[in-house]
């Protein structure tokens, strides 16, 4: 959509991160290419989290490094929404409008922007109701509007549904879709097997802090390339 | 209980037939304690917000100060601005000594620690929060001081309320730099200490309730405020 003005493809390079000497990613190469949703999945503890926040620079890798394609302030490029959403103490537009303001819209089309994000999903009638009232389901929509009113060449999504019931997680997948067909990159963490068919055009698996597997999804649930993915699907299936 | 038994009758009157003398002292007392919440407020809560987010050398230093200052005695406050704004001070020749003015210095000196030091402790829990999800917002400390201060704002009128508590409750301070003069510097705190000194118990104590009765409007008008407004932002 906005081909030649990206931040994609984003490369990892030899990343690594250690907390107090413990590895917990290692030399993870991995490249995120423009397109459909990237799931990063793999068992508790496997680095999912990590990750993400490495990829978005929240956190500094203590080994190798991040490279984005050549595009101007890749900082500003790219949202993230959290497993659980860290909402201000303000309306439901107002926390839309928070990160326009930062990003330096201009204050002419912030509103029209925030306004556009919560229709998309779904809360545009309660624009000017506490954010902090909301229900959880709700609360992450706010989130995503909030990230997708930036309108980011990434989104990374750091397990979305994990405290949402099956009404709200349906409703956070459609808008994943949404955006993912809007020419949004989506790169989500999840633990919910189901929802990464669901979502997936290719699938990272990460285990004990090293990436075992990029494939595409319909390769990765079919046949897995590693023994420890195969046992993780399988394992998965039999719950 | 002869003394309290008339204080409340003088009390009383004192709010019925509205005494000049005594709503001149009232009025003051709340101008003077109002503004230096006022000027304590624009320094003590954006350094509290500054202290909570930011990491710097010498923070931990500067909290345990401003903890510290949390007890500074009112007489000592007044004597360091009496020194500033003597004759011979380095404020001297301003000429504020034994004004309204001076007063207010000294209570916002007074309470500004007292401000940071509470709006520090409350706002470090909000930064826990807020931090990661502002800095991917690409907000640092130095952005988050104002939105850390516009949503803590209910909360922080607590803050408020006890620097306010502590400035119109205070009367060494006020005592030592403004001189209880009649008409012209005489608060609340500082007729009571002198009525009670000439002897007159029922007057002293009658000022006190009007005191108290102040004191308890504000923190009320302030309760119903912040409650309205802290059960709408969650």
């Amino acid at each position: 959509m906005r081909a030649p003005d990206t931040i994609l493809p984003l490369t990892a390079e030899g990343l690594g991160f250690a907390r107090n000497g413990v590895d917990i990613l290692c030399d993870v190469f991995l490249t995120i290419e423009p397109g459909a949703p990237t799931l990063i999945i793999g068992p508790n503890g496997a680095g999912k989290s990590v990750l993400l926040r490495l990829l978005h620079g929240l956190l500094d890798p203590t080994a190798g490094r991040i490279v984005y394609a050549p595009a101007p302030e890749p900082r500003r490029r790219q949202a993230m929404v959290f497993q659980r959403p860290v909402l201000l103490r303000r309306s439901v537009l107002g926390n839309a409008l928070y990160p326009l303001a930062l990003a330096g819209v201009p204050r002419g089309e912030r509103d029209a922007r925030a306004r556009a994000a919560l229709a998309l999903v779904g809360l545009e009638a309660l624009a000017g109701r506490p954010a902090r009232r909301l229900s959880g389901g709700e609360q992450q929509r706010l989130a995503l509007a909030r990230a997708a009113a930036l309108n980011p060449d990434v989104l990374f999504l750091d397990e979305p549904c994990a405290s949402l019931d099956p009404a709200a997680t349906r409703a956070v997948e459609q808008i994943v879709t949404a955006l993912a067909a809007r020419g949004t990159k989506i790169v989500m963490t999840t633990h919910d097997l189901g929802q990464a068919r669901r979502l997936a055009g290719d699938v990272v698996f990460l285990h004990r802090g090293r990436l075992l597997e990029q494939t595409p999804a319909e390769v990765f649930f079919t046949e897995p390339e590693t023994p420890e993915a195969a046992a993780f699907l399988q394992g998965q299936l039999v719950w | 209980m002869n003394d309290l038994g008339s204080a409340l009758t003088t009390a009383a009157s004192m709010v019925t037939t509205a005494d000049p003398a005594v709503v001149q002292v009232v009025l003051l007392s709340l101008r003077v304690s109002l503004t230096a919440v006022a000027i304590a407020a624009l320094v003590g809560l954006p350094l509290g917000a500054l202290l909570a987010v930011a990491q710097f050398p010498g923070r931990r230093v500067m909290i345990v100060a401003l903890n510290a200052l949390m007890g500074l005695p009112p007489v000592v406050c007044g004597l360091l601005v009496y020194l500033l704004l003597s004759r011979s001070g380095p404020l001297g020749p301003l000429g504020l000594l034994f004004t309204p003015t001076a007063m207010v210095i000294a209570q916002a000196v007074l309470i500004a620690p007292i401000l940071a030091a509470l709006a520090r402790q409350l706002l470090e829990g909000m930064w826990e929060e807020y931090s990661e999800q502002l800095r991917s917002f690409g907000a640092g400390p130095w952005r988050a001081v104002p939105t850390l201060l516009w949503d803590g704002r209910y909360a922080l009128l607590t803050v408020l309320l006890a620097g306010f508590g502590r400035a119109s409750a205070e009367v060494g301070a006020v005592m030592i730099v403004g001189g209880n003069i009649d008409g012209f510097t005489r608060v609340m705190t500082t007729a009571i200490a002198l009525e009670t000194s000439k002897g007159d118990l029922p007057l002293a104590l009658a000022l006190g309730m009007v005191l108290m009765a102040i004191v308890l409007t504000v923190n009320a008008a302030a309760q119903v405020l912040r409650d309205s407004s802290a059960r709408w932002a969650g």
